[in-house]
């Protein structure tokens, strides 16, 4: 059996969620394929759950690595669906198996990329411009803006554009801390830019501020692909969505055009097929490479699109590393509620001149800190505090005392493509539904390590500001100065990277594939670079930007 | 009333003659003599281990004048279902409680939990404090500092350490007003707006 539909997008993250939702606005018939479960923050979230509602209190189980009640089905292992890695590569890779994929649990920090990030070569000859610039992607931004609504405020920072923003929430006070420490050695640090509703915006109320955005919100203030793009698309009448569906590759038909997917489904073992006009992959940078990889012909004996032999290749994660410090101004907290919205209030954009130093690009810096819910892990480590462990009442005294009393750094910053980093077709391993798994090979260079060391060093003057003490001593080159495992930053870029000359590229300008006129990718795939900014907004911008130029397309009958 | 109420009941019936007492009154004794003589199911720890964490989680975290001790929140039930589920904490905690019976026998030829109060704390002195104990007792102190977080986890995550700690939040609020005068006044830092 199979069924005809204008557009068939495979992933309903970001990029899918936010392909669904424009094209079923633009009368489009669309079909929505998630290889996971159905998920509804309303009804599927554990928002406001306490900790000691569970005797887990809060730990991490298989299917959810970052704690019982965060709200991502998945992790950096999915039962049945194994990835390998290349002998002396270490890489990690988070999937999700849900309706909306990462986007019901992630940071909601929702950055434009700036004039710069889209012309990297042209600054310093490193990695490849764009095939587009920042206005191209502006409208699309504004449009993000206004339907998926964020907080920030407008600084007229160069490289790091204002948004349309809602009002920001004001500073916690260790936050206030941190601004002032910033102040003293000049590092710029304003509001936070947050996808997080301060106002109600298209009948979605406003936050009510329980800081628990990973959980799933079950109001919907918070942006999650399911309550933003998915609910509403599906209220058009114009969306079908099928979750349980691995798709395992994408067909041809004689005339080289696509025909639709093939996918397994989950609840019955079976192959089935859909049949489209035009196929969107949104299965996530690696996932989408993987798809096209496996999806050979006698057209394409190296994976579909692969004329160029660069899909899989590109791949960048966002270089990062973090640094707690203990600050005593903290400890005997004057007792309120410090939860404010799921992430920090405040953050650091790059700031710094490259000429000045001795890496390229740049990071920002999340701020975190303060009192959690009380949970498992509370106050682990208590032994780096004064006065150095103990037992009894004066331990439990000491627990009170420093409870909160702890500021972190995370740094955020842009890995440049090379050679050594990317994905292929493991030539033995296949999943549980005899799918060929990606082999993944990872490569640092001196220019991230050298910003890892950067921040490692900024990070340590903030708390030395602050009257801090740091609890881990300055990493060294031979650990890459802390630098995080590729992939686990959860930033995965490129693997079908956008360019105008399809010899080096797979998609073009419209992220439509070079090679298969009704092939397009939507998620992070197309990337030509990482930026010192979390990737989802630009990923939903390109994505709804795609998905205006498929509409426009079908409407002119050229699809 | 359930089942379990009513057998109880009946266990209580001769001295709830004897007493007078309201049906309330005899749930919450039962409960009580439940508790006090018998452990739970385990799914963990021995018999012999239970005791052992049941001294030591107290010596952690005892009561005080804010509130009860690890045991009156159950963290033993806590722990013993903790290491059920997760394979790889188990040899640890198991060869951390021989070390710590271990020593005693050395010591005071009796286990930890034969020992006196004195001579338990003679064993937590050496091991508590990670900076500063011998290297003879490394492991011990390794093992003391794991068991310390995870008997916090179970503490400061009940509902009587939530209420000790005054915690406040996990609530919904209709609006962010941020942090009150007397919070900035300690920090010394003020709102620009302000």
């Amino acid at each position: 059996m199979s069924l005809e539909y204008d557009v068939c997008i495979v992933g309903s993250g970001a990029g899918g969620g936010a392909a669904a939702y424009a094209l079923a606005r633009a009368g489009v018939n669309v079909v929505l394929l998630e290889a996971g479960t159905v998920w509804n923050s309303a009804e599927h979230s554990a928002m406001l759950t306490w900790p000691y509602e569970s005797p887990r209190r809060g730990s991490s189980t298989k299917e959810r690595p970052f704690g019982e009640f965060d709200a991502c089905i998945g992790g950096w292992q999915v039962a049945g669906e194994p990835y390998t890695t290349a002998p002396d590569t270490k890489f990690k890779w988070w999937r999700a198996r849900m309706l909306g994929g990462r986007t019901n649990h992630w940071g909601r920090i929702s950055l434009r990329f700036g004039p710069d990030d889209f012309r990297g070569k042209s600054r310093d000859g490193l990695g490849d411009d764009w095939p587009i610039t920042y206005d191209d992607v502006r409208p699309y931004y504004d449009r993000l803006d206004r339907f998926v609504g964020l907080f920030g405020s407008r600084e007229n920072l160069p490289n790091a554009p204002d948004g349309i923003f809602q009002p920001p929430p004001r500073p916690r006070c260790y936050e206030l801390l941190v601004q002032k420490a910033s102040k003293k050695l000049a590092v710029t640090c304003i509001p936070a830019r947050l996808s997080i509703l301060t106002r109600p915006l298209n009948g979605r109320p406003a936050c009510h501020y329980c800081k628990q955005c990973n959980r799933g919100c079950r109001t919907n203030s918070n942006f999650s692909s399911p309550g933003v793009f998915i609910g509403p698309a599906l209220t058009t009448g114009k969306l079908t969505s099928i979750t349980n569906a691995m798709v395992r590759e994408v067909p041809l038909d004689r005339a080289g055009r696509a025909t639709g997917v093939r996918y397994v489904d989950k609840t019955d073992g079976l192959d089935k097929e859909i049949r489209a006009r035009v196929v969107v992959l949104a299965a996530s940078a690696c996932e989408t490479a993987r798809l096209l990889l496996n999806s050979k012909s006698s057209s394409f004996p190296q994976g579909l699109a692969n004329s160029s032999g660069t899909v899989g290749r590109y791949l960048t994660d966002t270089t990062g590393t973090d640094v707690q410090g203990f600050i005593p101004a903290m400890a005997d907290h004057v007792t309120h509620n410090e939860d404010g919205v799921g992430g920090g209030h405040v953050y650091m954009p790059w700031w710094l001149d490259n000429a000045k130093l001795d890496f390229p690009r740049g990071y920002h810096i999340e701020v975190w800190g303060g009192m959690d819910v009380p949970s498992y892990g509370f106050m682990d480590g208590i032994e780096n505090y004064p006065p150095g462990g103990g037992y009894g009442k004066q331990l439990k005294a000491d627990y009170r005392k420093y409870y909160g009393a702890t500021i972190g750094f995370s740094g955020r910053g842009e890995m440049i493509p090379n050679d050594g980093s990317y994905c292929e077709i493991d030539p033995e391993i296949v999943d549980r539904y005899g799918i060929p798994v990606l082999r993944f090979h990872w490569k640092w260079t001196d220019h991230e390590y050298k910003q890892v060391r950067h921040m490692q060093q900024t990070f340590r003057a903030l708390i030395a500001e602050m009257g801090g003490q740091v609890f881990s001593s300055m990493p060294t080159a031979d650990s890459g100065y802390g630098i995080a495992t590729g992939g686990s930053i959860i930033h995965e870029l490129g693997g079908a990277r956008m360019g105008a000359d399809p010899r080096r590229s797979v998609v073009d300008a419209n992220c439509r594939a070079h090679d298969v006129r009704n092939l397009f990718v939507a998620d992070g795939a197309p990337f030509v670079s990482q930026a010192d900014k979390n990737p989802t907004w630009t990923i939903m911008a390109l994505a709804w930007r795609t998905a205006d130029y498929i509409a426009d397309q079908l409407k002119k009958k050229a699809l | 009333m359930n089942r379990r109420d009513a057998v109880e009941l009946l266990a209580l019936a001769p001295l709830a003659a004897a007493f007078n007492w309201a049906p309330g009154e005899i749930r919450r004794a039962a409960w009580h003599t439940r508790r006090a003589t018998q452990a739970p199911q385990l799914r963990f720890f021995t018999e012999h281990e239970w005791e052992t964490v049941r001294v030591l989680v107290d010596l952690v975290i005892p009561r005080d004048e804010r509130s009860g001790s690890a045991t009156d929140a159950q963290v033993p039930e806590f722990m013993d279902f903790i290491l059920a589920e997760n394979e790889g904490m188990q040899t640890p905690m198991r060869g951390g409680l021989a070390w710590i019976d271990l020593q005693c026998r050395r010591r005071y030829q009796k286990t930890f939990v034969e020992s006196t109060e004195a001579e338990r704390r003679g064993v937590l002195d050496d091991i508590a404090w990670p900076a500063r104990a011998k290297p003879e007792h490394s492991q011990g102190a390794a093992f003391f500092s794991s068991f310390r977080d995870l008997t916090s986890s179970g503490f400061w995550s009940s509902k009587m350490g939530v209420e000790d700690l005054r915690y406040i939040g996990n609530s919904t609020s209709s609006e962010w007003t941020g942090c009150s005068p007397e919070a900035l006044a300690k920090l010394g830092v003020r709102y620009e707006d302000q």
